[in-house]
């Protein structure tokens, strides 16, 4: 299996708080990774770090045998290449959903209105939203907001897909259709890092859990293994609360 | 019964003095507002990139550097009257510099510049209200900060900041009067010289104050209707996609 990234002993910290200690952590070409642990345990901190939202304090990012935390690195193409879907959807307030989805390829990738329009309306489709391309995010409910997000990420036709709590800001009905749409796209073989509190889509879908605490990795393996039995003292408390 | 008499002889007598100052009052405030708005915009964007890191010596310093001018420029435009501008700037520029500015332009400079300072401040409260979030989707899919300004950002700012340039466009069409001092021809400089030919000073200003009203007024109207135009329809229509034949 080929890498997608590797992170080698990555640390970052706010003030004089470590939020990530010595993080060595990679994904493979096609994997679900599920990222879990309870709050302020670093796990958003580390998916905003391999998109550069956050910039690493030490450490190493590797992406295509090249460092991109060498300040020589152009970011914005490799961003492009990491589709981010946030907790609170983020979607362009000035644009309709068709524009959403449309403007990085059209900026970015220098694809043609046609060509992006096409290629809008298929990851629309993907996530059935494909009616609504009219609508104005305001206009839309949050389950819908995040099913456009997703399309608009899955627009770039990025390498990963990194998700940041993507159901936490959704009422319980909400959360089921966004589910649903991740849980399609695993099958289809697109390499996703799931940071979640989801844990039945972690446990359902994920061919490896890692869980982390107080910014390091404690464990990680399969689902089985993570949920099933777990090695170390601070997993199984965790888990147990669920 | 005679004021009103009078003011209509007024009218009919001085309308091609009073229609040119009208004219130049309204292309003065017109343009300077909108010079001023992109003034504005420009000095709000720079003020609001993000410094670069310690390492980029050179870049960092000359960002800072272009700051500090750009906060100068608003705390002196700001800091005194524009009637005291135009002074400073239509005199001084012809003892200094030996230039001669014609009167329109020398007006035009001060309205412009005097509202870019205003408009700077207001672009960047504009800036800073948008929240973080549209800057971070746009950032992901790996915009840069100029695309992620010009697709994401100045659009939502234009439509906040609106009422605000409103405002100043409605000072400006009143504010343009100062511009009399340096003989700018326009609405209250032809005011004054009716006023002086004929020594009706009220009924002269009487109707100089009415065409000052109406033009605010409409202006009002005017910006209301391009906010609700900018803010687009309420609805939305579901999209079908017609089913091709295969």
């Amino acid at each position: 299996m080929s890498r997608i990234i590797d992170v080698k002993h990555l640390s970052k910290s706010f003030g004089n708080h470590d939020v990530l200690t010595d993080i060595d952590f990679s994904v493979d070409k096609g994997e679900v990774v599920c990222i879990i642990g309870s709050s302020g345990s670093g796990k958003s901190t580390l998916l905003r770090c391999i998109n550069l939202l956050e910039t690493p304090d030490g450490g190493e990012i590797i992406y295509k045998d090249e460092n991109i935390l060498d300040h020589k690195m152009n970011i914005a193409a490799y961003r492009a290449k990491m589709g981010m879907v946030f907790q609170q959807f983020n979607l362009f307030n000035n644009m309709n959903v068709l524009n959403n989805c449309e403007v990085g390829q059209i900026e970015v990738l220098k694809r043609s209105k046609s060509e992006a329009k096409e290629i809008a309306m298929k990851y629309l489709e993907t996530v059935g939203m494909s009616q609504f391309i009219n609508a104005k995010p305001a206009q839309l409910s949050g389950g819908q907001k995040q099913r456009v997000a997703i399309a608009r990420a899955l627009s770039m036709e990025p390498d990963a897909l990194l998700f940041d709590e993507p159901t936490s800001a959704l009422d319980p009905e909400m959360v089921g259709e966004v589910l649903k749409v991740m849980k399609s796209l695993a099958k289809t073989g697109l390499t996703m890092l799931v940071v979640t509190h989801e844990m039945s889509f972690a446990q359902e879908v994920a061919n490896r859990v890692v869980f982390m605490d107080s910014g390091v990795i404690v464990e990680q393996g399969t689902p089985q293994e993570i949920f099933g039995n777990p090695q170390h003292q601070r997993t199984k408390e965790f888990l147990k609360r669920i | 019964m005679s004021f009103f008499k009078e003011v209509a002889d007024i009218v009919q007598t001085y309308w091609p003095m009073i229609l040119r100052g009208t004219g130049i009052t309204i292309v003065l405030s017109i343009t300077g507002t909108l010079i001023g708005a992109v003034i504005g915009l420009l000095a709000g964007v720079i003020k609001t990139i993000p410094l670069p890191p310690k390492k980029n010596h050179f870049k960092r310093f000359f960002l800072q550097l272009v700051n500090v001018l750009i906060q100068i420029y608003v705390e002196v435009f700001r800091g005194t009257p524009m009637i005291v501008q135009a002074m400073v700037i239509y005199y001084g520029t012809a003892l200094l510099f030996d230039v001669h500015l014609n009167k329109f332009f020398a007006g035009l400079l001060i309205v412009s510049i005097n509202t870019g300072a205003y408009m700077s401040e207001i672009v960047r409260g504009g800036i800073v209200s948008i929240d973080k979030g549209q800057f971070e989707g746009a950032h992901a899919i790996g915009m840069t900060h100029w695309q992620t300004m010009r697709c994401v950002v100045i659009p939502q700012v234009i439509r906040n900041i609106l009422p605000a340039t409103g405002n100043e466009f409605i000072i400006n069409i009143k504010d343009t009067s100062v511009l009399s001092v340096i003989s700018v021809t326009e609405l209250f400089f032809q005011s004054k010289s009716i006023a002086g030919n004929n020594f009706m000073y009220f009924q002269t200003f009487f109707v100089t104050c009415a065409i000052y009203l109406v033009l605010t007024f409409s202006i009002t109207r005017l910006l209301r209707w391009f906010e609700k135009k900018l803010d687009g329809p309420k609805n939305y229509t579901i999209h079908i996609e017609e089913k091709k034949e295969a």
